[in-house]
């Protein structure tokens, strides 16, 4: 991979149905019916993909409290084929689900978004989320993080359960698929074992983008291991920073070069005329909920400058390889986003010209992984 | 008004039906594939395009069987995608109820139904075998006696949670323990459309109290009329009327511009779906042994199938019948036909379509079967992806239509509509829940 530069900029949005204020939804006035209508997102995915954002995340929780929420690996995958050119990536929790489920789901993503899909594993933390299963109890951040780590690990191999070129339709010897290119994954772990192989061919990426949060110390070594792009929040630019470095140092520490992995620092947004309205706003979104809505990283309420500013500083002090934009009201924050924010940025060459075709690796500068089977005995 | 044919139409799968030697034979797991299939069958404006599943790749003698296509896409994901370019079409999945949480389960088909505008269909299935468990954090296997139990209570708890509006629901049963609320609204349909498959009388009973169609067997249309009369009999004692539950059988079908260019068709497609070496694999499966070292245009084997080994194929349907008297009953069969050859017998016993014809003769044929009541439509299994409906669509579906047998628009836009089955209401589900 290129080393840093800043041209190497990545700009990515989190969708949710009407941003991540509670009260946004209310505040804008939106039908709620809408917000579970397939065009509200097909919409939001569209206006990022025409301003050229590499990726669109999609999160998910089944905690009961985050509102009505359709399954983000649905959406994405019912907003694929008609929204092109930007990345794909929906949260798929793993600690009450089975990672074979969650690793044909985005490997199909990855078929039908023609190679645009990545994957945000998250966790389950809450008793709340337990007793919708009834499985096993809530538990600590260790042991969920431990968990992750097998998840991933069963899902990658999962997709590299099958060689890119099993299937070989062979009519001589009437044999479709060569055997000898399909693998058990036999992954015996702490919490689940599963044999493999996939029911489903390796992904056109090879392995759709694993991304990453790292924000508790939990997880950082299974974004060392794993991660192709990281998340992170922090309260300002030093610590983000800061972060980066930290995790630049544990990816190397991993084996892996600290230029594989992309370090996206959230930042939610509000934007408005002026820095007064946008804070006005805010307030009204708060005594809208009935509560105050803490800042879960850096905060611009302000004008679109004002997120071009940060960005460009963020990019220049390299607190991060790019950011992920977190409106707090959809769709009119994504919409100053890519009428006024992306042309700034833009204008101060933050951001790659020209068309960026291909799949979400490609576009994000990562390279197709080999492998893990290949040249192994099944 | 004549009674109306339903449609189904069913990718092609996992198993010989499935032709993927033929030069017309495309890809069974690009997206484009999936895309023609269902856009054709919205053309003819069947009421749904139905996907299998199978969670773990079959083995034959402890390997990865591989005379057959092998492997899908997931279900939820490629049904959400053709969503996106279909608009009327019903999109239906086969999803397991085994090695999957009822929470879970809900969250996604409610999703579907609300990204589909009210599409959503479920064929449920419960399987019970420790094979396809090693893959899944259950592992294990569910006793047979077993599956029933758990679909009943699967359904509950969905029903309950779809039902939810909000509202905490608190479910203890033998299979699950789930408290909590719902994050959707009940999706355009209220449920998905549930469908069963399995003719036994459990699956019966469970069709009857539950299902809004079965996907059944094709046999005769006497056989089909005995199906027909027991199953819609087992409804009233469930408080359902007859038309709250479609029984359509899976058939092939071959078409031509004679009948008899039909059965000369019908003959080399079977022949392509048996292979020699996928005639000795069926073989195997039946004698439970090796027999690579067999001509497969030679005679049967004459020694015997072996009993005890009852697991030479795995991750697929068994012969239930004691391998002996099938065997007895495949020998007796090639020497009543002057001495058929292994791969004749294979192909005689496993491989003959539906219905074969033109199609007028397969368009009448079908209205027969339904306006005598030996079913209510089809769910067809072509041979061929993605272009196996093509020529049905184009040539059947008008025939059908002629015969004032089938629709000439949608009547609605969601499944429930096609398929004139009532929208579900919350009384019928209180009840449910509390059982």
């Amino acid at each position: 991979m290129s080393p840093f530069t800043e041209a190497r900029m990545h700009l990515a949005v989190e969708l949710t149905a009407a941003g991540r204020h509670p009260a946004a939804a209310a505040w804008a006035g939106l039908d709620p019916a809408a917000l579970l209508s397939p065009a509200h997102h097909a919409g939001l995915a569209r206006t990022a993909a025409r301003r050229g954002l590499d990726l669109a995340l999609l999160p998910h929780t089944f905690h009961p409290d985050a509102g009505p929420l359709l399954e983000s690996a649905a959406v994405a995958a019912r907003i694929a084929p008609v929204v092109s050119g930007i990345g794909l990536v929906p949260t798929a929790t793993v600690t009450h689900t089975e990672p074979f489920h969650v690793s044909k789901s985005i490997a199909t993503l990855d078929i039908v978004s023609a190679g645009r899909a990545g994957w945000e594993p998250a966790v389950s933390r809450t008793q709340a989320e337990a007793d919708l299963f009834g499985r096993k109890p809530a538990a600590p951040a260790d042991v969920l993080w431990r968990e992750v780590a097998e998840a991933v690990e069963v899902v990658v191999r999962l997709w590299d359960s099958w060689e890119d070129d099993a299937v070989i339709r062979d009519a001589a010897t009437g044999r479709y698929v060569d055997r000898d290119k399909l693998h058990h994954i036999d992954f015996k772990g702490e919490f689940f074992s599963v044999k493999g192989p996939s029911i489903t061919p390796r992904p056109p990426q090879g392995h759709p983008v694993v991304v990453l949060r790292a924000d508790e110390p939990e997880a950082l070594p299974v974004a060392a291991r794993w991660a192709d792009v990281v998340r992170i929040s922090a309260p300002d630019l030093p610590s983000a920073a800061a972060a980066r470095e930290r995790i630049r140092a544990a990816v190397a520490g991993a084996g892996r070069h600290p230029d594989d992995v992309i370090v996206l620092l959230d930042v939610e947004v509000h934007l408005a005329a002026d820095r007064h309205r946008a804070r006005r706003d805010l307030l009204e979104l708060d005594t809208r909920a009935g509560a105050e809505l803490p800042p879960s990283s850096v905060r611009v309420l302000g004008p679109p400058t004002d997120l071009a500013d940060l960005v460009g500083t963020a990019v220049r002090t390299r607190a991060a390889d790019g950011v992920t934009l977190v409106p707090l009201v959809l769709p009119t924050d994504l919409d100053a986003v890519t009428d006024r924010v992306v042309p700034l940025l833009a204008g101060r060459g933050l951001l790659r010209t020209g068309r960026a075709g291909g799949s979400l690796r490609s576009r994000l500068g990562l390279s197709r992984p080999a492998n893990h089977f290949v040249g192994a005995s099944s | 008004m004549k009674k109306q044919i339903h449609l189904g139409a069913h990718f092609p799968g996992v198993n010989n039906t499935t032709v993927w030697s033929d030069p017309a034979a495309g890809s069974q797991t690009d997206f484009s594939s999936f895309v023609h299939f269902a856009q054709n069958a919205e053309r003819g404006l069947m009421d749904f395009v139905f996907l299998a599943e199978g969670l773990r790749l079959r083995e034959h003698r402890g390997r990865i069987h591989d005379l057959d296509v092998v492997g899908r896409p997931d279900t939820f994901t490629v049904l959400n995608a053709l969503a996106a370019v279909t608009s009327r079409i019903g999109l239906a999945g086969t999803i397991n109820t085994t090695y999957n949480e009822p929470y879970e389960l809900a969250v996604q088909f409610a999703s579907l139904d609300h990204l589909s505008a009210g599409r959503a269909a479920w064929n449920m299935v419960t399987t019970s075998d420790a094979f396809t468990g090693e893959n899944f954090r259950r592992g294990g296997f569910l006793p047979r006696e077993q599956r029933y139990e758990r679909a009943a209570e699967v359904v509950a708890v969905t029903r309950a949670l779809w039902d939810s509006h909000g509202a905490e629901v608190e479910h203890h049963g033998p299979q699950f323990d789930v408290r909590g609320r719902f994050p959707l609204p009940p999706g355009p349909q209220g449920h998905p459309v549930l469908i069963q498959a399995g003719d036994s009388a459990q699956g019966r009973d469970f069709a009857a109290a539950t299902a809004d169609a079965i996907f059944t067997l094709h046999g005769t249309l006497e056989a089909g009329q005995a199906f027909y009369a027991d199953v819609k009999a087992r409804l009233a004692q469930h408080g359902r009327s007859p038309s709250d539950l479609k029984v359509l059988p899976g058939v092939t079908f071959v078409l031509g511009d004679t009948d008899a260019e039909a059965q000369e068709e019908a003959v080399r497609i079977r022949r392509q779906q048996v292979s020699p070496a996928t005639a000795i694999a069926f073989l195997e499966q039946v004698w439970g042994r090796e027999l690579s070292e067999y001509d497969p245009d030679g005679p049967l084997p004459d020694v015997e199938p072996d009993v005890d080994n009852v697991s030479i194929t795995r991750g697929r349907v068994r012969h239930a019948r004691d391998p002996r008297v099938v065997a007895q009953e495949w020998r007796d069969f090639a020497a009543a036909h002057g001495g058929l050859s292994i791969r004749e017998v294979v192909i005689e016993k496993t491989g003959r379509q539906s219905f074969i014809g033109t199609p007028r003769t397969v368009a009448a044929r079908m209205d027969e079967f339904v306006q005598r009541d030996a079913c209510d439509g089809f769910i067809l299994v072509p041979h061929l992806t993605p272009g196996g409906l093509d020529r049905f669509v184009a040539e059947v579906v008008p025939e059908l239509q002629d015969r004032g047998s089938y629709r000439t628009a949608y009547p609605g836009p969601t499944l429930r509509d096609h398929l004139g089955l009532r929208h579900p209401h919350a009384p019928l589900n209180a009840r449910k829940e509390s059982a």
